[in-house]
């Protein structure tokens, strides 16, 4: 039950977007079609599972016996960013076809606050490895959700008048304002569980 | 002395990271539901900007570049874990409100974006220079939209009343309000720069 | 290129530890000056060092609490309780303080992640003394557990967040679970006191099913005794 509670919480209610404010550059950047905001949302689901897991192990395994929380947050960024570049080497090697889609967006993934975001807020939040691998996917879902609502939205934009201060980012912003407002409804939701 | 000058103005206008180049989304958005939350967050960026900038063109020879961004990426986690530490010792409250932003300043595109684009090409002290603007920029940004915000939802700014707090809008302390907020101040900022430009 | 790699790694490495170690002290100087400051709001005046003499004691629901004596001189003044409940943003902690005759006191917010403008009203909303529906200041828990006037009680919830209300007055309520039972046994304690030795349940401990079961027996032993 508790397990169903963190997904419907990281998917709906604390949605990584529109009420945690994660991953907003990529978020923004690659929200113009919605090809390119599927392909972005697969590859932070990938990473961020994965990333999850090694990072939960790192500090189980290292830094907690050895008292390093202190190294936390750059051993952390270091491990993403090795782990990035490992994916793309080995999916290249492997899964040509998967690498022809995801490619483009692994490098974005580093700096994509998402990632470094979870793997530190499943430590705070005192989770097991299940509940973190959870909690993980159930994020990168939400993530994924934001971000094709967002960019379908966006076409239908890019075909209307919009006054000229407003144009691009601006009328994004406040578009994604209006969403984030929808997501608001959600709030209490989980209380049913 | 004149050239340091107008890299510093260029960060606070010209190419301000917030409002021009758009780097840095989510801390701006997440930290401003107040003015004083923005403005520590971009007090802590600029430290994190300044010391990172510095240390990076000093070391700019000495590493090679095929290891230029992990090293880059070290150094400024290093500066990251410095003011979170000093943060979590000295302003407890303040670095508990900030929460998780505060480690994530590591990933803030604007702090990689200048190390790649600036330090590791330009000497030590307009370097620095170059980091301070940035930071003010970014200070200057955080804290516009944290006391818009503020203002709109509780009717104060800095905690100072200036209207009572029944007129406020709590939408705009609220997820949405970030959003909805910093598209206007976008536009304004955008239309104002269209403005100087015709003008010249 | 790997060699300087390392080397930088290595020289922060080196630089990371000290800094810990220079902030590791203000740190948690900062950590527990934030938990003296909330139990000395919450209490009467008091002398000792609650934070060394606190204990565990169970909530009534399954769980335990850390309650803090407050003692000026000997005698016990008053009681401040850590206690936690599920609110609308997550789990938040506050300090509920009782003197000796069941009344609270004061409470302070230890931690809490409510809607700001909301829920987040839970740190003065319910001790607006001029606000006497409202405020829990100077309640009387053994006349019965407090609930808000949706669920037909005497509190006034907070304005659009019943929900942090409900959640609020619920870790009242358990706090005074711990309350009420610390209350009984320092009293026996204090009349044992006075005869000649015993702060059996004032050592502070770490582990939860350890120390209910030693303050069940010692209430036994006591009980057995007199």
């Amino acid at each position: 039950m508790e397990l169903i509670g963190i997904i419907i919480v990281a998917i709906f209610v604390n949605n990584v977007v529109f009420s945690q404010f994660l991953g907003i550059c990529p978020f923004l950047g690659v929200s113009k079609k919605v090809d390119t905001a599927i392909g972005m949302g697969v590859a932070v689901m990938f990473v961020l599972t994965i990333a999850t897991v090694v990072t939960y192990l790192i500090q189980k395994a290292i830094l907690e016996p050895f008292n390093l929380e202190y190294l936390q947050t750059i051993s952390f960024i270091l491990v993403i960013a090795s782990l990035v570049q490992m994916v793309e080497i080995v999916l290249k090697k492997t899964s040509p076809a998967l690498y022809e889609a995801l490619g483009v967006f692994l490098p974005l993934i580093t700096t994509n606050c998402v990632i470094l975001g979870v793997a530190i807020l499943v430590i705070q939040k005192d989770f097991n490895l299940l509940e973190s691998v959870i909690y993980a996917v159930s994020t990168a879902i939400g993530y994924a959700l934001a971000i094709i609502i967002f960019s379908s939205i966006r076409e239908q934009l890019a075909l209307t008048k919009v006054p000229k201060a407003m144009k691009d980012i601006p009328i994004a912003l406040i578009t994604a304002g209006i969403i984030a407002m929808a997501f608001m409804g959600f709030s209490g939701i989980d209380q049913v569980f | 002395m004149n050239k340091n000058l107008k890299v510093l103005i260029n960060g606070v206008i010209k190419e301000n990271p917030i409002f021009v180049l758009l780097l840095g989304m989510c801390p701006t958005l997440a930290t401003t539901s107040s003015a004083i939350n923005g403005m520590s967050m971009g007090l802590a960026t600029m430290f994190v900007l300044i010391c990172s900038n510095a240390v990076i063109s000093m070391l700019k020879n000495v590493i090679p570049d095929m290891v230029r961004i992990p090293a880059f990426i070290v150094v400024i986690a290093t500066f990251v874990t410095v003011i979170e530490m000093l943060m979590n010792a000295y302003v407890p409250a303040l670095a508990e409100s900030l929460g998780i932003f505060l480690p994530l300043i590591v990933v803030n595109c604007i702090v990689l974006g200048r190390a790649e684009a600036f330090a590791a090409k330009n000497s030590v002290i307009s370097s620095i220079f170059d980091g301070v603007g940035m930071g003010l920029g970014f200070t200057f940004s955080l804290t516009l939209l944290g006391s818009v915000r503020e203002l709109l939802g509780t009717g104060a700014i800095f905690s100072l009343k200036i209207f009572p707090e029944e007129y406020g809008s709590l939408l705009f302390v609220l997820a949405p309000g970030a959003f909805i907020a910093l598209g206007y101040l976008i536009s304004i900022f955008n239309t104002l720069q269209r403005k100087r430009q015709t003008n010249q | 290129m790997f060699l300087s790699l390392s080397i930088i790694c290595l020289t922060v490495a080196v630089l990371l530890a000290q800094v810990n170690k220079l902030t590791a002290e203000p740190i948690a100087a900062a950590k527990a000056m934030k938990l003296q400051n909330a139990i000395g709001d919450v209490v009467p005046e008091f002398d000792n060092n609650p934070i060394d003499e606190a204990y565990l004691m169970p909530d009534g629901r399954g769980d335990s609490l850390l309650v803090y004596p407050a003692k000026k001189g000997d005698e016990v003044v008053g009681f401040a309780v850590n206690s936690t409940a599920a609110g609308f943003g997550g789990n938040f902690q506050i300090m509920v303080g009782f003197d000796v005759n069941d009344k609270v006191v004061n409470y302070a917010v230890l931690q809490h992640a409510e809607t700001p403008g909301l829920g987040s009203k839970m740190d003065v909303w319910f001790k607006d003394t001029t606000k006497p529906s409202q405020s829990i200041i100077d309640r009387n828990l053994s006349k019965g557990m407090l609930s808000v006037t949706n669920d037909g009680g005497t509190i006034d919830a907070i304005t659009a967040s019943t929900i942090t209300s409900r959640a609020f007055l619920d870790a009242v309520n358990k706090a005074y679970s711990a309350y009420a039972q610390s209350n009984a046994d320092a009293d026996t304690g204090a009349t044992k006191d006075e005869s000649g030795k015993n702060s059996g349940n004032t050592e502070s401990e770490t582990d939860d099913e350890n120390i209910t079961i030693e303050v069940d027996e010692l209430t036994e032993e006591e009980i057995s005794n007199e």
